[in-house]
């Protein structure tokens, strides 16, 4: 069989993983009855019944508070329950990285996790980054050097780019770091590997890398 | 996404106890291959331990020189522990070279080792698996199985394990550190911790029903030059075709263990004594018994030319 027609193979039986994780979503609704709010264990899930649990996390410094399906992700809390939307969802399984959010300050898929297991914690999304007239240094980068195209994966890609810079400064090591024991420097090569784990369907990747490049130069 | 129930454990022992007595229970650590399953429904399980509370998420030195790595510590921690980066380079390496930096600050040490197989009919539920549904048949044997195991399988499943640290864990001979359901605890080698598929493919590991790992350890350093070359069809963000742990010493002795062969991280000590005299000979024994697909013989080749690579590379 032909290197071609395999490759072809592949995508169909990703799209076939796509579809069925499609379907399936038809989403766990939300339930509203009012419930102990601190209890750490769900209501029963007796017969496939959705079960809830209290969910209360900070996002963009915002206390939020509900009580949702136990399979309610992360992602969807964000863009459907809070409708902040800046965050996007592409593939809904952590291989595109348009959910890309801080969690403590660390950057996550938001979508291969669940709402209640964020008790606590602090979620910044693009949203909380900049606004259109007070901009984060990366946003304004990525606008300069025309960062993308149809702009959907921009809002992963530009918290991704922050975490990238922000990897290299404490000595996180790459696939592509020559020396683990050295200081780590923000090279195209660095900039590249840290941030495949976000996909342009656009193409959008030199100017990208240009944009992450101008805000890392302005750093150091 | 079937409907799952939820709680948080509060001692390693209580996960352990929760997970044995109620039905149908998994753990969830960082979720980003529990979660992923559960979507497309290959995994549908009704109740949910979270174990992210526990702690368990520090890197403490042993009293013989090695290191007690949580099973909560996530890969990115591990990957960038100072110690870990100066003593067992080829661990930190196997770990930045999977997934993506988002994956790995999620993604934790217990959870990696019992992420499952890669296998393309083991995602798909149209399609008959033995390991997702006993008895059904195995699709690759007859389907598209470059991906897949080349040594170590068996009729009923050729699925590889697709963790890049497990491998690098066999290498350095890591024990994995567990509680049991009643309170007891063992250490398992990582030798036995992955399981071969014989006649029972569903049952990836040595775990018993609600055993609950806590920490994997690491043994005194090895010295050496450590290297992890995988290789793949993207240079970034994808699965192992093949790839190569090694710890070379200045006298040519070492150890090697291989990636995206087989059903578990594959390593012979004997083949470990062979090195002194090149890739070719190691792989005579490392791989002897091998039954690739007609899909997938380029595996033999392809690992031993990375090897023949690594060791060109340690004589630098
Ligand atoms: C797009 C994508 C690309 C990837 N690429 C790679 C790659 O190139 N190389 C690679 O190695 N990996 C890769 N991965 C897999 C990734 O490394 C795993 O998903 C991750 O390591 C799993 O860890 P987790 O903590 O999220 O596990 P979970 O999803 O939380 O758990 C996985 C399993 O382990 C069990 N479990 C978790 N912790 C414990 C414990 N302490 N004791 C007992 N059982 C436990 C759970 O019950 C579950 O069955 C990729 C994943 C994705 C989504
Ligand atoms: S190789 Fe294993 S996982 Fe793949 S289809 Fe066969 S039984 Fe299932
Ligand atoms: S939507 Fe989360 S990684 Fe694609
Ligand atoms: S700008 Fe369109 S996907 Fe990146």
């Amino acid at each position: 069989m032909s290197q071609h027609s395999r490759f072809k193979i592949t995508r169909r039986a990703l799209m076939i993983v796509g579809a069925a994780s499609a379907a399936s979503l038809g989403l766990p609704r939300l339930a509203t009855a009012g419930r102990d709010g601190e209890s750490p264990t769900s209501a029963p899930a007796a017969d496939d019944k959705a079960a809830t649990a209290e969910v209360a996390f900070t996002v963009n410094g915002v206390p939020r508070r509900f009580t949702a399906d136990t399979r309610l992700t992360l992602l969807d809390a964000l863009r459907e329950q809070l409708q902040l939307t800046g965050t996007k969802k592409g593939c809904d399984h952590g291989q595109c990285g348009a959910c890309t959010v801080m969690v403590n300050g660390r950057r996550v898929n938001a979508c291969l996790s669940l709402a209640v297991m964020h008790e606590g914690d602090e979620i910044t999304t693009v949203e909380g980054l900049g606004t259109p007239d007070n901009l984060d240094p990366m946003q304004a980068a990525f606008i300069e050097h025309d960062g993308y195209q149809c702009g959907y994966c921009t809002p992963g890609q530009i918290c991704s780019a922050k975490a990238t810079l922000e990897e290299i400064r404490a000595g996180v090591p790459s696939h592509v770091t020559a020396d683990l024991n050295a200081p780590m420097k923000v090279t195209p090569e660095e900039i590249r590997e840290r941030m495949s784990g976000n996909i342009c369907r656009c193409g959008a990747y030199a100017n990208i890398l240009d944009a992450v490049q101008d805000v890392a130069g302005g750093q150091s | 996404m079937r409907a799952f129930t939820y709680e948080r454990a509060e001692t390693p022992q209580q996960a352990a106890m929760a997970a044995a007595s109620t039905d149908h229970a998994r753990f969830i650590a960082g979720g980003t291959n529990l979660l992923d399953l559960m979507k497309i429904e290959v995994e549908t399980p009704a109740h949910l331990v979270d174990v992210n509370g526990l702690g368990l998420d520090t890197i403490e030195n042993t009293d013989d020189g090695g290191l007690r790595v949580g099973a909560l510590v996530r890969n990115t921690d591990l990957a960038a522990d100072p110690r870990v980066r100066r003593d067992y380079g080829v661990l930190s390496r196997a770990l930045v070279a999977g997934a993506s930096g988002q994956l790995r600050n999620k993604a934790t040490t217990g959870g990696n080792l019992l992420q499952r197989t890669r296998c393309p009919y083991f995602y798909d539920t149209n399609m008959p698996c033995n390991k997702r549904r006993p008895g059904t048949g195995c699709a690759a044997l007859e389907g598209f199985s470059r991906q897949l195991a080349i040594i170590g399988g068996s009729e009923h499943c050729i699925a590889t394990h697709p963790s890049d640290m497990a491998v690098a864990m066999r290498l350095l001979d890591a024990e994995v550190e567990t509680v049991l359901p009643n309170g007891n605890t063992r250490a398992i080698p990582i030798a036995d911790f992955h399981r071969l598929p014989g006649d029972t493919p569903q049952i990836d590991s040595a775990l018993i029903p609600g055993e609950f790992i806590t920490a994997v350890t690491l043994p005194r350093p090895l010295g050496g030059k450590h290297f992890y070359h995988k290789v793949r069809d993207r240079a970034s963000y994808a699965f192992a075709l093949v790839s190569v742990a090694a710890v070379i010493q200045p006298d040519g002795g070492g150890r090697v263990a291989l990636g995206g062969v087989a059903p578990k991280p594959w390593r012979r000590e004997d083949a470990d004594a062979a090195l002194p005299r090149g890739a070719k000979a190691v792989m005579a024994r490392l791989l002897d018994g091998a039954e690739p697909t007609h899909e997938n013989r380029f595996k033999v080749n392809l690992a031993e030319r990375t090897l023949a690579a690594v060791l060109a590379e340690a004589k630098e």
